[in-house]
């Protein structure tokens, strides 16, 4: 019988050619991966987000839900008492393999108004977001926009091309409100290599970001959890 | 797909079958990305989503993997991940702590993958 003891590899560093390959194959992860990391594409429907998540992801997309309450601040206007509000946000994610340790997961959001309820439970410790917009419906973003400056996550925004009429990066900066510091990217959504270009362009600006912020002890976000609804 | 979203057209009544009435985890240690790993192998007579879950978590698999896979939400894969935690049938790998901005090692590791895809 061959001798398997005789490989004394370090698979923490190096995972075995073999089960890569297997992974790969059934689209499992590597033993060794240890490091979920987030990148959350906002934007409005119909825009692209799906697409741009297919483009780069290893494994198709898949769905799922979270549901929540929220204690309503509205009063039911027949009842006369506060309703409970049901929230429910359905998204799709992808996910990269970057290297034996780090896996990175791509989420399309919707960016709707009651999706932000949920920000802090789903997508706390996002690295970063990508937000995903149609030059033909540029109102469609500005919620979104205000709703991660406001979060203070850093984002770049990604104009999905669509073949309407071209605007000028300055005219879409001006309609956006977009501060000077804020990257703003051209793709095509259905291409991998854009699409990849799109997350590249995200990490170098948190690359600078991080380069350029004081010195300081780093506080985590706090984080306000709303209760899960059944 | 042709695959309904999972959760919306349930009825809330096997929501509450499948987590025995429990709305919140132990704790809220699992993140949407903390990976999964099982320690064991489903026995027989295991709640089944539990089972599932076992077979699922081979391989490290993300809690919106496994929300996904069972075709739950993802509050109540939390309490069924919980429950396989608490008696030692899976270990869960947590993503680093998260700051205000992320670590620059980090983000570095993240540039030398991304552009060797």
């Amino acid at each position: 019988m061959d001798s398997v003891a005789s490989d004394i590899s370090d698979v923490s560093d190096v995972p075995d050619v073999s089960e890569a390959a297997e992974s790969s194959h059934r689209q499992t992860l590597r033993s060794t991966a240890d490091n979920g990391l987030k990148i959350v594409i906002v934007g409005g429907f119909g825009v692209g987000k799906t697409t741009l998540v297919r483009s780069v992801s290893e494994i198709r997309p898949l769905n799922t839900e979270e549901t929540m309450t929220q204690a309503g601040e509205h009063i039911d206007d027949t009842g006369g008492v506060a309703a409970k509000k049901a929230t429910t946000v359905a998204f799709d994610f992808g996910r990269i393999s970057l290297d034996a340790r780090n896996v990175l997961y791509l989420f399309g959001a919707p960016g709707q108004e009651r999706f932000w309820f949920l920000w802090d439970r789903l997508f706390a410790g996002t690295l970063g977001a990508v937000v995903l917009v149609d030059t033909r419906r540029l109102s469609d973003s500005w919620y979104a926009v205000d709703r991660l400056e406001h979060h203070g996550t850093p984002f770049v925004v990604a104009c999905n091309d669509f073949g309407g009429p071209a605007h000028t990066p300055d005219q879409i900066r001006e309609a956006l409100d977009l501060a000077d510091e804020v990257p703003l990217v051209f793709c095509d959504a259905r291409s991998r290599e854009s699409g990849k270009q799109v997350l590249i362009s995200l990490v170098e600006h948190l690359r600078t970001l991080v380069t350029s912020a004081p010195r300081s002890i780093p506080q985590p976000i706090p984080q306000t959890v709303p209760e899960p609804m059944l | 797909m042709s695959r309904a979203r999972p959760g919306r057209d349930d009825s809330p009544d096997r929501l509450y079958t499948v987590t025995g009435g429990r709305t919140r985890a132990g704790s809220d240690a699992f993140d949407v990305v903390t990976l999964v790993v099982s320690e064991s192998d489903p026995v027989p007579g295991m709640q089944s989503e539990h089972a599932a879950i076992l077979r699922m978590c081979r391989f490290p698999t993300a809690v919106v993997e496994v929300a996904a896979g069972l075709g739950l939400p993802v509050s109540i894969t939390r309490i069924l991940l919980a429950d396989l935690h608490d008696t030692g049938r899976i270990s869960a790998r947590h993503p680093r702590p998260s700051y205000r901005l992320p670590d620059h090692d980090i983000l570095e590791q993240v540039l030398v993958g991304l552009r060797s895809l």
